[in-house]
């Protein structure tokens, strides 16, 4: 049965959500009949991204491609039967990822929920593992045992990858707890969705944040729809704005271009690192497919809608123009990047396919620290009840 | 040697714990400036300042899964539960997060955090805050779970929980808090996972853990002044890992066997050792397994009734002589 309206439903944004109408646009280049002015974009003057070099811009705008092509790749995996369960894509929010990373130093943290392919690049770990992860292999970065929901990396100060919505904020808030416990002169960035901001455990985290001073960011990934369900539908007043009523500093900024999220997130870091200050950031973003594979995408949202976002604020299109603007860019290095990124997801795929699974004696290993490490192991006793 | 009580054996072994990591951190509802719901903690502000000794708002998901996210990084919380009962509103951060974060990441993160409180009942503060759920917790692996019946297991089972690097979920119990034992003052653990014979026995082997520990002892006692029959009782003392060899090793000795918890039935730990023993020691069994439950009803308030419904020595006085006859 076709539940689909013949005529288009008028979409219930609120009044704060981005407009379908994008910038006033300049023809600056010939694909860019519609994305951002570059000269409109203040944000490339902020001191944090002025002070970059060409190579870096050149690696923002590499890691957003990245992302893009991995995640286009896994989704072709998945359409044939190479990955199992969820997969929930990044596509459309790059920016944020690639701009918020971009700004860890040595003892920032990141976690994140289960859109978390995006933020596992962006903090460097390599596609080979995390398409290995998604293949259920052995050689995958948590061997097969997490899958898309579950990616970490310790060394690169990234705390997963998690599945239960919220349920990541709370550690987010410990991170930042630990930091400041031990000293250290850094902070936690704890991303979540729109759908997230209701979760009583987010609620009890801005307190114990706000309560003790505590370095971490709160940063709401705000694409707009909890699965299907739209932020007027779901949230009660604006959603970063809730922060006020915990006396934490907040702010709201679009994350389309790397440099506004770059130069967003800046000022709120710095506080954390240097005054142990909690704040909420709203970040306005955009998926370009649904929830997760198993969402059909055609009962919330109309095509309209998400075409608009593409031809007018594409996040690796709009910096594209920024930097083929500036000249830092040319035609063929964003081929060569492209196809470079293409290449990458390509060959990730082939090390996925070629490794081999885990075996039914890994499904009960790394459950106990002191089963994998039975030298150092001091309790006794049955552990397993099969 | 010293005779104290259960509570202080807890507060000497965190104390000590204290003094020996400086990323060990006491938190919880009380702890600090109230000196404790239950005073297990007095003192300890006091020795050791507000960063080590934390109050926390009244926030379980919220305290908990942020010790959990510091002991991904290193941080040793001891975090208290003024009443076990209340794991549920944190079920989502103890049982997702502490139980699977260093599966799901395949082994590269673990959380040393110990959750202690009190879970029982017997104080008339009725059902909902007189659960028992170290079954529940014990039934997801990455957790262990601990509970201590006396002074002298309390302090070294408590050492051993801190230094344990994985999440151990440790169950006290208000009604011991004043009871007195013999405690070293010089340092000792008790490893996790090791059960403890209370008393030698011939006849009949019972199986217990927390209070229900005692009141099989005094059942014994009576067994034996009043009917003759010689009991074995068997501490748990920790639920997982599981002392199988101890409980078998009694089984096989005395061929019978009393299951006492203070669990409901349906799946208490009670029902785990079942399937144990007639799994493995099925030709040593003279007559089927028992156990005494509590009664299968959300916890009374009525004060004797309360009574009625736990494993009481005269319950278990009854029990005991059903399997043997």
């Amino acid at each position: 049965m076709n539940l689909r309206p013949a005529v288009l439903i008028a979409l219930d944004f609120p009044a704060n959500r981005p407009t379908l109408d994008g910038p006033v646009t300049k023809k600056s280049s010939p694909t860019a009949e519609t994305n951002a002015d570059p000269a409109a974009s203040g944000h490339a003057r902020a001191p944090v991204n002025a002070k970059l070099s060409a190579d870096a811009k050149i690696d923002l705008y590499r890691q957003m491609v990245r992302i893009r092509r991995f995640e286009e790749r896994s989704l072709r995996a998945y359409q044939g039967k190479k990955i199992g369960g969820f997969l929930h894509l990044y596509v459309g929010q790059e920016a944020v990822a690639v701009g918020c990373c971009s700004l860890m130093g040595p003892n920032d943290h990141v976690i994140t929920a289960y859109r978390d392919h995006g933020h596992a690049l962006a903090v460097g770990m390599e596609m080979n593992p995390l398409m290995a992860e998604l293949y259920g292999k052995a050689t995958g970065c948590s061997k097969g045992k997490g899958g898309s929901m579950h990616f970490f990396d310790p060394s690169r100060n990234y705390w997963g990858g998690h599945g239960i919505v919220g349920g990541q904020i709370p550690l987010g808030t410990g991170i930042a707890y630990a930091l400041k416990y031990k000293g250290l002169r850094g902070a936690c960035l704890a991303f979540m969705g729109d759908g997230a901001v209701n979760q009583g455990a987010v609620h009890e985290s801005y307190n114990l944040a706000a309560l003790w001073q505590l370095p971490v960011i709160f940063v709401i990934e705000n694409n707009g729809y909890s699965m299907g369900t739209s932020q007027a539908r779901s949230s009660a007043g604006d959603l970063a704005r809730r922060a006020e009523s915990y006396g934490m500093d907040w702010g709201v900024f679009d994350g389309h271009d790397v440099y506004e999220v770059r130069a967003g997130l800046d000022k709120f870091l710095e506080r954390a690192r240097n005054e142990s200050k909690p704040s909420v950031l709203e970040v306005r973003t955009y998926r370009y497919r649904g929830h997760s594979v198993a969402d059909p995408d055609n009962t919330y949202r109309t095509k309209v809608e998400i075409e608009e976002y593409r031809r007018t604020k594409d996040p690796i299109q709009v910096f594209q123009n920024l930097l083929l603007a500036e000249g830092v860019l040319d035609e063929a290095r964003v081929a060569q990047i492209d196809a470079a990124a293409r290449a990458e997801a390509d060959v990730s795929a082939d090390f996925a396919e070629a490794s081999p699974y885990p075996t039914v004696e890994d499904i009960q290993k790394d459950i106990y620290w002191e089963e994998d490490h039975p030298a150092e192991k001091k309790s006794q006793g049955r552990i397993f009840f099969d | 040697m010293p005779l104290i009580q259960y509570r202080e054996a807890l507060r000497h072994a965190m104390a000590e714990e204290l003094l020996r990591d400086p990323n060990v951190v006491i938190m919880g509802e009380e702890v600090a400036q109230f000196n404790g719901a239950y005073k297990v903690t007095e003192g300890l502000l006091e020795k050791f300042g507000p960063k080590r000794i934390v109050d926390t708002p009244i926030s379980e998901a919220g305290f908990i899964g942020m010790g959990i996210g510091a002991s991904m990084l290193g941080i040793r919380p001891v975090i208290e539960l003024m009443f076990w009962s209340f794991y549920s509103v944190a079920f989502d951060q103890i049982l997702n997060n502490a139980a699977n974060v260093r599966y799901m990441s395949g082994g590269l993160i673990n959380c040393p955090i110990v959750i202690r409180g009190p879970a029982n009942g017997g104080t008339n503060v009725g059902a909902t805050h007189s659960h028992t759920p170290e079954a529940i917790c014990a039934a997801h692996p990455g957790i262990k779970v601990v509970c201590p019946a006396t002074a002298y297991d309390a302090k070294g089972l408590l050492k051993s929980a801190i230094r344990d690097n994985d999440p151990v979920m440790f169950m006290e119990n208000t009604m011991l808090y004043g009871d007195k034992g013999e405690v070293p003052d010089e340092e000792y653990l008790i490893p996790l996972g090791q059960a403890d014979i209370k008393r030698l026995g011939t006849d009949l082997t019972i199986v217990a853990h927390g209070r229900a520990v005692l009141n099989a002892l005094a059942a014994a006692q009576l067994l034996e002044q009043e009917h003759d029959i010689s009991v074995e009782v068997v501490d748990l003392r920790t639920i997982r890992p599981l002392d199988e060899a101890t409980v078998l090793a009694s089984v096989r000795k005395t061929h019978r066997v009393l299951l006492v918890d203070e669990n409901k039935p349906f799946c208490g730990v009670g029902a785990q050792l079942a399937y144990m023993i007639q799994d493995q020691a099925f030709d040593d069994l003279d007559a089927p397994i028992k156990r005494v439950s509590a009664v299968d009803a959300p916890s009374i308030y009525s004060p004797p009734m309360e009574i009625e419904q736990l494993p009481n020595p005269q319950r278990i006085l009854k029990a005991a002589l059903a399997v043997m006859n």
